[in-house]
């Protein structure tokens, strides 16, 4: 049962308090900030994609005159087998460590190897050109399969993933579960498929580039202002990676140009403040798009093999998937979620789900919107709309059939609470997009997705200001609305003017701690910590309208933005005005680990057109059904749904990191590497469903995740459907489909 | 900043007001009116004329900063998003971005503020198909656009209808 059950102004759609700054060009992003006296750092990268460091000589860089300082991985401590952080965000500063600098190796193309100061970015580029690196280059490999190959050049010669203990390989992880009994129901069933599927790797594409600024006093204290999803994150892995204290580390987290997971980390924040201890002076890192792709990001490609059983009534009775996903060069942990998460849909007693992950020459993986699910469920979902063909059902009817419900359990062992799935999948059924028919010469794909969502910790601290305004601190950073919907929910506890809240996204020494804008849990769960602080704001302010009336305070009820007492009542700007005289200033915060997390499901409706002669897909309708649990702010649920929807669509049918023989990127540029543009797309359809989370006070399930998960089986289905050629390995681009067609 | 040796000497008008700014004669536009003129609102996303996030006027024309040297603007009339909003009223184009939630992040904004204004003053009753192309150079990673198109579409109407009374 949900504490809040009806709501006076959650679920509106207000202006959002940053907005005027960002439609004015007044808010400021990473490369926005200068600080004074400030020099540029310029980093020196790999030619090779394997490769011994002989030997790095900074001299003739550090002699030229505005050259103020030069590092290299010897700057670094050595990350030994320390791990930051715990559970599923724990990574090794092995992993970490070489994708700021490397130290004695590179084991990607364009990995940096030594940085440089300088006081001009000209001159900081000049003198990067003479820095001389001797390489003893070794042969790449950028291919996961061929990684696995016998002949396949070893990258990490020191690590066996668990249980793999005999011969050094490129193996990065191997993850095997299984429920029930599911050779057995393979068996059994009337109807089995499988089929294999493949997704490339690709890149999260914010339009931002990486971008920072540092300063570290006297005293050894930095200063930090960066572009990131979580500057509490970027304190602590700078930290760790410098070998500075973390409490001498502030950072600021700019506004954010679009980050999908790929600002989850650092790259350039440690070098810069490296270089700023140095030379004693702020140094400033702007990354090049070319080196935005060519070093950050990029989310696994992926190989599913998925095979599936069925009695004829369209009951699904066992299930078999394999999932190899590339690592890059270091690990990138891509390999457990989809083994855990592959099934999650469907009731399926009877399951085996293998993750494998690999090392290529290539940058490591990192986060992309419900990370890995994407990949896996190109394979589950599509096998499930071929099955269904094979059954003679509906794709939708089938999925209904199989959906799972409340008290259902999936790999990951705990039983569902109160989830969406089936409304989804009902309210698609019954779309007016499902029911038209299907044009001429065009397709229609579905497809349903899971993505598990989190809590982790957050908080929030609100300042009651003098004329009954509110400020609102947190220190998650509004990557896309998370202003209005903090002020929202504040409004909605308080029963004050939405206009009156000012939510500002503090540095790491002016709010508790919160971990990064990601995994869909900000409004979830940074809201959570703004309506219990706007609680215990209500509390104290019927506290002291009680004082004040000489009587209990709990026979004092707080509606409508004052406290109530018989005919008496205080307004929250008259307690405010006189907080002075009434107890002091209020100011009240809340900090929590969310438990109240809960997973989303979506499905998507998609109709596609390909023109045979040139093998050019249109997406000609789309419509995104999704469990929000309850929408604070529906315009911003909404543009989760038709972003999520759009990148899927760019990953489907264009998306994709191409690699030369010697593992240099051959499309490091949004010219070559094409994400949709406005001409790409339709309007993009929504309806978003509210099925309450229980577990949050307002109902809130994460958003920002799933929308990314069904589109790509989706729009394989449409195509296969207008093409009439069957393709399993994305993206589906022009060369492909007419090589098939011709093929048939 | 960046202190090249060899600066010349531009006059131009920049929102309206004459400004004179030194630049090297590689230096492309974006770089001054960002490290020179302090006008951040032009944000850099690519430098290659890819993304659109530097659209700015060059007499009237919508171009991107970053594809042009500092020095071409030498007499002309440049209008960056801070020249946008008059004496602090919102064009339309801004206005309903805000209404419609066109924007998510925000670093593709004023790119799309400068060109879904140029495209009004050029077209001023777009069909969505025009819109679309029109607006293919700025890249959106977050919207998938829908609430751009509509907000543009909503603010053309909202502009013939102004100008109707």
């Amino acid at each position: 049962m949900n504490a809040y059950q009806e709501f006076s102004i959650i679920g509106s759609r207000p202006i959002r308090p940053d907005g005027l700054d960002k439609v004015t060009g007044r808010a400021r992003y990473g490369a926005d900030l200068n600080m004074q006296g400030q020099i540029y750092g310029y980093i020196v990268r790999s030619p090779h994609a394997h490769a011994i460091i002989q030997s790095i000589d900074c001299s003739q860089a550090l002699a030229m005159e505005g050259v103020l300082a030069v590092m290299t991985g010897e700057d670094l401590p050595v990350p030994g087998d320390s791990v930051l952080g715990s559970g599923e965000g724990a990574i090794a500063l092995k992993d970490l460590s070489p994708m700021v600098m490397s130290q004695g190796k590179v084991l990607f193309h364009a990995q940096a190897v030594a940085a440089v100061a300088a006081t001009s970015p000209e001159l900081a580029a000049e003198a990067a050109a003479l820095i001389a690196v001797s390489y003893q280059v070794l042969p790449a490999v950028t291919n996961m399969h061929e990684a696995l190959g016998a002949d396949a050049p070893i990258l990490h010669a020191d690590r066996f993933p668990d249980g793999f203990p005999e011969e050094p390989t490129n193996l990065a992880a191997h993850i095997s579960l299984e429920v029930g009994e599911p050779d057995a129901a393979f068996e059994r069933a009337d109807v089995v498929i499988e089929q294999t599927y493949s997704v490339p790797m690709c890149h999260q594409g914010y339009i931002e580039p990486h971008a920072c600024v540092a300063r570290v006093d006297a005293a050894g204290r930095v200063d930090l202002w960066c572009s990131t999803q979580g500057h509490f994150t970027v304190a602590q892995y700078t930290a760790a990676l410098t070998g500075i204290d973390v409490g001498k580390v502030k950072v600021t987290a700019s506004e954010i140009g679009g980050g999908f997971g790929g600002k989850t980390t650092v790259y350039l924040e440690p070098v810069a403040v490296v270089l700023a201890q140095k030379s004693g002076r702020p140094v400033k890192m702007v990354m090049d798009r070319g080196d935005v792709f060519r070093v950050t990001g990029p989310a696994p490609g992926a190989q599913t093999r998925v095979k599936l059983g069925a009695m004829k009534d369209g009951q699904l009775v066992a299930a078999d998937v394999e999932c190899v996903m590339d690592s890059g060069a270091y690990n990138g942990n891509p390999a457990g979620i989809p083994a855990f998460m592959a099934t999650a849909c469907y009731k399926l007693t009877n399951a085996r789900s293998t993750g494998r992950a690999v090392y290529t020459n290539k940058p490591k993986i990192h986060a992309y919107r419900a990370p890995s699910v994407p990949q896996v469920t190109l394979g589950f979902e599509l096998a499930m709309t071929e099955l269904a063909a094979e059954l003679g059902m509906d794709p939708l009817a089938f999925r209904l059939k199989n959906a799972v419900e409340e008290g259902d359990v999936n790999m990951m062992g705990a039983p569902y609470k109160r989830i969406g799935l089936r409304e989804c999948l009902e309210v698609a059924s019954t779309h007016a997009h499902y029911k038209a028919p299907v044009a001429e010469g065009e397709g229609r794909g579905v497809a349903a997705g899971y993505w598990i969502n989190a809590g982790l910790q957050s908080s929030a601290t609100l300042n009651v200001l003098s004329d009954g305004h509110l400020s609102i601190l947190t220190g998650s950073p509004d990557i896309g609305g998370s202003r209005a919907s903090m002020a929202l929910m504040a409004a909605e506890v308080l029963g004050i003017p939405f206009e009156h809240i000012h939510p500002q996204i503090a540095a790491t020494d002016a709010v508790g701690h919160c971990d990064v804008t990601g995994g869909s849990r900000t409004t979830l769960a940074t809201g959570q910590a703004v309506i219990q602080a706007a609680e215990q704001c209500v509390a104290e302010m019927c506290r002291r309208a009680a004082a004040e009336w000489e009587v209990e305070a709990v026979v004092v009820t707080w509606s409508q933005g004052a406290a109530h007492y018989g005919e008496q009542s205080l307004t929250f700007e008259a307690l405010a005005r006189r907080a002075g005289t009434m107890g002091g200033p209020l100011t009240f915060s809340s900090s929590l680990t969310a438990s109240s997390a809960a997973p989303s499901f979506g499905v998507h409706i998609c109709d596609a057109k390909v023109d045979k002669e040139t093998g050019r897909t249109t997406i000609t309708r789309y419509t995104v059904i999704q469990d929000a649990g309850k929408a604070i702010h529906p315009a911003y649920v909404e543009g989760q749904m038709q972003g999520g929807a759009a990148q899927g669509i760019g990953w489907a049918l264009n998306e994709e990191y191409l690699y030369d023989e010697h593992g240099a990127l051959q499309n490091p540029g949004f010219l070559d590497y094409r994400i949709p543009v406005a001409s790409d797309l339709p309007f993009i359809d929504t309806v978003i469903v509210e099925v309450p989370n229980p577990l949050h006070p307002f109902g809130v399930k994460g958003v920002g995740e799933v929308p990314i998960v069904p589109p790509m089986p989706a729009v394989a289905e449409a195509v296969y459907r207008s093409a009439g050629v069957r393709l399993r390995d994305l993206p589906l681009n022009p060369p492909k489909i007419v090589a098939a067609l011709q093929e048939q | 900043m960046n202190k090249p040796l060899n600066k010349m000497a531009v006059q131009a008008t920049i929102n309206g007001e004459p400004t004179a700014f030194l630049c090297s004669p590689g230096q492309v536009l974006a770089d001054v009116l960002r490290d020179e003129l302090e006008l951040i609102g032009t944000k850099i996303g690519c430098n290659t004329g890819d993304c659109g996030a530097c659209s700015v006027l060059v007499n009237d024309r919508l171009v991107c900063a970053c594809l042009v040297l500092a020095a071409e603007v030498e007499g002309q009339a440049v209008q960056t998003i801070e020249g946008v909003a008059e004496g602090g009223v919102l064009h339309p184009v801004q206005h309903k971005l805000l209404e419609h939630a066109g924007l998510q992040c925000g670093i593709c904004t004023p790119g799309v503020v400068i060109a879904a204004k140029a495209l009004i003053e050029h077209n001023p009753n777009p069909t969505e198909e025009q819109a679309r192309y029109w607006l293919a150079g700025n890249l959106c990673r977050c919207t998938g656009y829908d609430k751009i198109i509509r907000a543009v579409l909503d603010a053309a109407q909202q502009m013939r209808e102004d100008a109707a009374v």
